[in-house]
């Protein structure tokens, strides 16, 4: 039996009628970058990245490199001023390397072995054109592959999330500790970098999860245990904080089922997404939107899927595309709601879960805020069924479509079959013109 | 796919009933009494009936020295085919018909017996008495036994019908020609064989009289030769000259050039040893400058089993001696060859004329469609031969070209003479005047070339003077594998600068051959060495045109002949002619262009359109210009179709252009031409009827889809399903019978790319996306096994790009369809019985709709806007308008004909070398339960 919602085989607004399938891969596939407007990459377990073509599903190029898989990838797209602007991306690998590969001429670049733990994220802070590596400790690097400066050893776990914040600052998500760092110019040389930690933050029950830069003045985070923290982001101070991503009192009769089977993935934030509005969570098999004026979860769908959602993201139509672990994508549309029955209306109620440990559980009351605002939801407006194992991840192309990635190997790009078919018409009559077939005869 | 057999039987028939009811009935006395044979239950468009025998067959026959013409052999083999009829007469009166320019012995002026490599002679022969008509194939095979080495065989082609003859002569021509080539080769081999021996039997009697000659010297010191001793050195000097002679014989059989082969597309197997013998022929010299050394180490290495004999001094021919069987003639693997050709042969002629032509026409209509076919058409018969490359090749080189070759050709006087006497006369023997027209060209030729090189040739000059003197029609053959090897215009680039002997020593054998051997082409088929050989292909049409003009003339006239069922031959003629003149873009510039015209009942336009089929089928002679392969068949079709595009008339009588464009190409090439008796061999056989397999899986799959829509009611959204590219799985637990309904269902799969239908019989494990995109047609197996359960858990997770056919339960689950076109398709009530029938009647309606599809692909202003400034929306309007109005498109259908569009547009767009990504393209639409 499952609350999900369901949408028929009838989906007027899908725009998805076309698919490719792009095989290369030969594990999981959990990352994809874009690169430019028409290109992107893929990346998982195999160790193997490859490069598509958004568009005819071609590929580009194949990267070996890596000897064991993917860890991190991250677009770079350098300017030298001198030279014209050349497509690169970062790897790093479980192998305990970073490598740099050029998307123009499918080569490797240059290749980084020197490090003692395993690079889990990576960023590219293009302002100052350097890229950090997040592992066991943190190091910076210029795109020359010159280590800048390194941090002392943090902890075994290492960073899992790095974000950029104003200021020469990034934010790095160590366990349950959010540290944030200062890159400051040395004295000692024209290129030469220092990093500093500034602050550690240590407000987080769990491990952060999930770190996500919102604008220049806020970023939010999110743990193991579905609290959710809005910074701000220029003094790292707590603006607010969301921890119970559960509403008891709507579905009272439910409750203890659901309670047994509970387990904390269910209310772990898993990604997170926002617009200069909201901060979209993806927390167990649930999608929150939460506003970040009204300082409060406008809408939810509580069991968007079957299991986890891995990746969400914001459309700029309204819309949300989601991925899960149950192999399916889905399509949502965040509508407002003229009136509001109480029974349905998800609303901003939290309840925290102690998840075994008993001093926590439905100790903490339930807020309520019951407001006269505009009230949310998100309706299903399609779904995207392919995959036969969990979709790791999306890409969203705008009009070439949507790229999704699975644990079954496979990439799959999504595409809007009315606009395909009029390019390939196009593509028609440009090669009959070419082919000189089309002399009109009248 | 074009016009079945039965269904021009059946509009015949209408249509004569029709002409009773308009004419008043005829007076008694007039009245024609019935058709005699009617009661026998045989129609009356076989002309069996009159004749002896109860089908074609194949007839081979000699005219033995020993006891004249007798026949062989028939295929097939079966006393009953040929009946009552009398072989040996016919045996008889084909060999006397042999116009082969044979000519071996002792050529005046030549020191040596001259081997001519005959041309095979062609002649259609008949005989009304016996009710039998004959393509009659001479060639002449060699024995060492045989008077003048040579041995006349014939192969022929007996059918009751004479238009079947005549029409197909050209096909018969190049399907015999093969045969023939392939006993030839074997018989060169043989023969070839037959001389080693018999120069080591020469050789050792040599040695053995030498050496009697010598003890004789010894013994005899009286100072006088006796008698006995003269007669001695006699038979040795006959002896060496004999073995002169032989080897002779051996170089000149080893000096048959590969051409012949390689044009006729025939290769048949080459024994390896062929290669040693060839290699080893090569270090021991035929030709060598002393000839009292013969080959020994030759024939020892490659022969060492055989003893030589000693020959007696006058070994008579005599009559008791028993001749070869051909089979000893040829090498028995090329006899196997020849007679599997024969067969071929008997299969691919067998059955009526009608049918044949028809037949030949599609095809030749079907590779044209390069844009289209390849959706529902086995297109693999397409990669069988290339015979229109040769014509595009020729069209590449210009057609000036060809036009100045066919003047020249037209110049002589190449006509069937006996074409005037046709209809009194019992039999038709055109006579071969090619010759004449060779040999007047010739000598001038090849003196001026020989001129050149008098001095090399000098030794050469009895054979020369032979060759020439002779003025037949030789053919430079070629037996040796290294023959091959030497490239057409290598070959012949070469012929006039020929090496000297020594300088042709120092190669192998087959190169050392061709400077002797150019000689020969050089003085007998002047013309041809001047030809490129691309254009080669393309003059026996220009052949064709010369009996064109003799149709005026009361000649051969088989239009009106041909069609007893015909009433009125005048006024068939002069539409044909009419008919003829009508371009396809003319006939279409006719048409006022009209948008809004919208398109009548298409059913109904079609019944008349098609309901009466007044000309014959006519042989299809693709050497027409306007109907070369390639995209833009029809000049106008491919990019001006905006004129006609809408004109109703045009999108359902695709019918007529293929007809006018038929006539278009048969006035040039009219029928009388096959009556001609061209020499060439390389005539290419325009079309090739499908192997045997494919026409039964057709008639069974035809028959399981008629069993189908009879048996299952919702038999149409499960063809629409097919039809609009949504993925059909078959689910059952037997799987005989999912593989039947799949057989069934498989004639309704458009095809996604050029090589295979994607259908998947049998699948026993859970479905993926990846086979969706690969196949559209999927027979399932059920199971109750765990893995069962993973099966049909992939099914609900992909019904929606599912259709599912449950063979157990006979229920099916797929969207609704409300269209017409498949309702014309699978008609649960049709008339149709036969599987084949039903299978071109599918065939049919589907080339309607990827005409449809085509014009909707290829529609400029239907997917482009007209102007820059037009918004989408009115493009897709008038997309969907066009699909409606003017395609006559109803609901589903039109998904049909966008499906098919998309698979077209694909099919275009893909560069040939390239694969490109299978796209899966799908509709979120609901699917229904249908049961039973």
């Amino acid at each position: 039996k499952s609350s999900v919602q369901t949408i028929g085989e009838e989906q007027i607004q899908n725009p998805y009628t076309e698919l490719l399938v792009l095989k290369g891969h030969q594990d999981i596939v959990r990352f994809l970058v874009q690169i430019d407007d028409c290109r992107f990459a893929s990346a998982g377990d195999d160790g193997i990245i490859f490069l598509w073509n958004a568009q005819t599903g071609e590929k580009l190029h194949e990267f070996h490199g890596h000897t064991h898989k993917i860890t991190a990838i991250a677009p770079f797209s350098s300017s030298d001023g001198t030279e014209e602007e050349t497509d690169l991306i970062i790897t790093a690998s479980a192998d305990r390397t970073v490598i740099i590969w050029d998307c123009t001429s499918g080569r490797q670049v240059q290749k980084v072995s020197c490090f003692h733990s395993t690079v889990k994220c990576l960023t590219v802070l293009q302002r100052l054109n350097v890229w950090l590596s997040g592992g066991s400790d943190l190091c910076v690097w210029n795109r020359k592959l010159d280590l800048l400066c390194k941090t002392t050893h943090l902890t075994d776990a290492g960073i899992s999330a790095l974000v950029e914040l104003p200021k020469n600052c990034v934010a790095a998500a160590v366990g349950k500790e959010l540290i944030i760092f200062r890159l400051s110019a040395s004295n000692n040389g024209s290129e030469g970098w220092n990093v500093l930690e500034v602050k550690c933050l240590v407000d987080h029950q769990d491990n952060i999860s999930s770190l996500v830069c919102v604008n220049d003045l806020t970023f939010v985070t999110g743990s193991h245990v579905g609290e959710l923290i809005v910074w701000d982001a220029l003094d790292w101070t707590k603006q607010a904080s969301e921890c119970n991503f559960w509403d008891s009192s709507v579905h009272p009769d439910v409750q203890p089922e659901i309670k047994l089977s509970q387990s904390p993935n269910e209310t772990s934030v898993q990604h997170l997404t926002s617009d200069e509005e909201c901060v979209f969570a993806a927390v167990g098999k649930g999608i929150y939107v939460y506003n970040l004026q009204m300082k409060r979860v406008i809408a939810c769908q509580r069991t968007a899927h079957d299991s986890s959602v891995l990746h969400i993201e914001k459309l700029p139509n309204r819309q949300l595309i989601s991925c899960s672990e149950d192999g399916s994508v889905r399509i949502w549309e965040l509508r407002e709601k003229q009136q509001l029955p109480a029974e349905s209306v998800p609303t901003g109620f939290f309840n925290m879960w102690g998840f075994g440990r008993a001093n926590k559980q439905a100790s903490q009351a339930a807020k309520k805020m019951q407001e006269n605002t505009p009230m949310y939801f998100l309706e299903l407006v399609g779904d995207l069924i392919g995959h036969s194992s969990a979709v790791q991840m999306f890409l969203y192309f705008g009009e070439l479509g949507l790229a999704t990635c699975s644990a079954d190997h496979l990439i799959i790009l999504w595409k809007d079959g009315e606009r395909e078919s009029s390019l390939r018409s196009l593509a028609l009559f440009k090669k009959l013109a070419q082919n000189g077939d089309l002399q009109l005869k009248f | 796919m074009i016009s079945a057999p039965d269904v021009v039987a059946f509009t015949r028939e209408e249509e004569l009933e029709d002409d009773l009811y308009r004419e008043p009935p005829l007076p008694e006395e007039y009245s024609v009494p019935l058709f005699p044979f009617a009661g026998q239950g045989a129609n009356p468009w076989a002309k069996v009936a009159g004749s002896k025998f109860t089908r074609d067959f194949i007839l081979i026959s000699e005219f033995s020295e020993q006891v004249g013409p007798q026949p062989l052999l028939t295929i097939p083999d079966d006393a009953k085919v040929s009946g009552t009829f009398d072989l040996n007469y016919f045996s008889l009166r084909i060999m006397s018909v042999d116009y082969q320019a044979s000519f071996v012995g002792h050529p005046p002026g030549s020191a040596y017996p001259k081997l001519n490599f005959v041309e095979d002679s062609k002649v259609v022969l008949g005989d009304s008495k016996e009710g039998a008509f004959a393509y009659v194939h001479h060639l002449t095979l060699y024995d060492l036994e045989a008077r003048g080495f040579v041995r006349p065989f014939c192969m022929a082609y007996i059918s009751a019908d004479e238009h079947k003859i005549m029409q197909q002569f050209q096909e018969l021509s190049a399907e015999f020609s093969k045969a023939s080539e392939c006993l030839k080769t074997g018989n060169r081999k043989a023969f070839a064989n037959e001389l080693e021996k018999k120069l080591k039997d020469l050789d050792y009697t040599r040695t053995v009289l030498h050496n009697e000659t010598e003890q004789q010297k010894k013994a005899n010191d009286k100072g006088y030769y006796t008698t006995q001793a003269i007669e001695k050195a006699n038979e040795l000097a006959s002896v060496e000259k004999s073995i002169i002679e032989h080897q002779d014989l051996l170089r000149q059989i080893r000096s048959y050039p590969y051409r012949k082969l390689k044009e006729s597309e025939f290769h048949p197997y080459e024994p390896e040893c062929a290669l040693d013998r060839a290699d080893v022929g090569g270090d021991q010299d035929p030709t060598a400058s002393d000839p009292a050394e013969p080959g020994e180490t030759h024939l020892y290495t490659h022969m060492p089993s055989y003893t030589p004999k000693l020959i007696k001094a006058k070994s008579a021919k005599c009559f008791d001696k028993k001749l070869k069987t051909l089979k000893e003639l040829c090498d028995v693997y090329f006899f196997t060859q020849t007679l599997d050709q024969l067969h071929h042969i008997e299969r691919t002629f067998r059955g009526d004329v009608c049918y044949l032509l028809t037949e030949q026409i599609s095809r030749a209509l079907l590779k044209q469609q390069s844009v289209t076919n390849f959706l529902f058409e086995d297109v693999s018969f397409l990669d069988e031969k290339p015979p229109e490359k040769q014509y595009r090749g020729c069209q590449g080189l210009g057609q000036d070209a060809i036009d100045e070759k066919c003047s020249e050709e037209s110049l002589a006087p190449k006509v069937v003479i006996s074409l005037g006497s046709y209809k009194s006369s019992v039999e038709c023997v055109p006579i071969k005047m090619e010759q004449e027209m060779e040999d007047s060209e010739e000598p001038k030729m090849s003196e001026s070339v020989m001129s050149e090189h008098q001095e090399n040739l000098d030794y050469l000059d009895a054979d020369i003077k032979g060759s020439i003197s002779s003025g037949e029609s030789i053919e430079v053959l070629g037996t040796e594998k290294s023959g091959s090897g030497l490239t057409k215009s290598e070959s012949q680039a070469s012929l006039p600068v020929i090496p000297s002997p020594q300088a042709g020593r120092s190669k192998v054998g087959s190169r050392r051959t061709v400077s002797e051997d150019s000689i020969e082409v050089l003085s007998t088929c002047p013309s041809e060495s001047l030809i490129p050989e691309d254009f080669k292909a393309s003059y026996p049409s220009a052949i064709n045109e010369e009996p064109y003009v003799d149709d005026e003339e009361g000649g051969l006239r088989f239009t009106p002949r041909l069609n007893p069922g015909v009433d009125d031959g005048q006024d068939d003629v002069s539409k044909q002619e009419s008919l003829v003149q009508v371009d396809a873009a003319c006939c279409i510039g006719k048409e006022s262009p009209n948008f809004l015209e919208p398109l009548p009942e298409l059913g109904q336009k079609l019944c008349e359109e098609d309901g009466v089929v007044r000309i014959p089928p006519q042989p299809y002679r693709p050497a027409e210009q306007g109907l070369r392969g390639g995209f833009p068949s029809h000049d106008g079709l491919s990019g001006g179709l905006l004129p006609y595009e809408l004109d109703s008339r045009y999108l359902t009588g695709s019918r007529e252009v293929s007809k006018s464009s038929l006539d278009e190409c048969s006035d040039s090439t009219s029928y009388i031409s096959s009556a001609a008796s061209t020499c060439s061999d390389r005539t290419p056989s325009p079309a090739h009827l499908a192997c045997a397999a494919g026409e039964r899986h057709r008639k069974r799959a035809g028959q399981n889809a008629l069993r189908f829509i009879r048996q299952y009611p919702f038999a149409h959204p499960a063809i629409y399903s097919l039809l609009s590219g949504r993925t059909l799985v078959v689910l059952g637990e037997d799987e005989a019978m999912v593989k039947k309904l799949v057989t069934a269902l498989s004639i309704f799969v458009p095809n996604c790319g050029v090589y295979a239908k994607p259908v998947k019989h049998w699948v026993t494990s859970p479905l993926h996306l990846v086979d969706f995109q690969k196949w559209k047609l999927i027979g399932l197996q059920r199971t109750v096994s765990p893995a069962g359960v993973n099966v049909l858990h992939a099914l609900s997770r992909y019904s929606r790009y599912l259709s599912i056919l449950d063979a157990d339960s006979k229920t099916l689950r797929c969207p609704l369809y409300k269209g017409t076109v498949v309702a014309r398709l699978a008609d649960h009530r049709t008339q149709i019985k036969r599987g084949s029938t039903y299978y071109m009647h599918v065939q049919s309606i589907l080339t309607q709709l990827c005409s449809k599809a085509f014009l909707f692909t290829f529609c400029h202003h239907l997917h482009l806007p007209i102007s820059e400034r037009e918004p989408e929306e009115s493009v897709v309007n008038r997309r969907i308008n066009f699909l409606k109005l003017q395609l006559g498109l109803a609901n589903e259908d039109i998904k049909i004909v966008q499906y098919l569009a998309e698979l077209l547009k694909l099919h275009y767009i893909q560069e040939p070398g390239q694969g490109g990504n299978p796209l899966l393209r799908f509709d979120y639409v609901p699917s229904f339960l249908y049961k039973i």
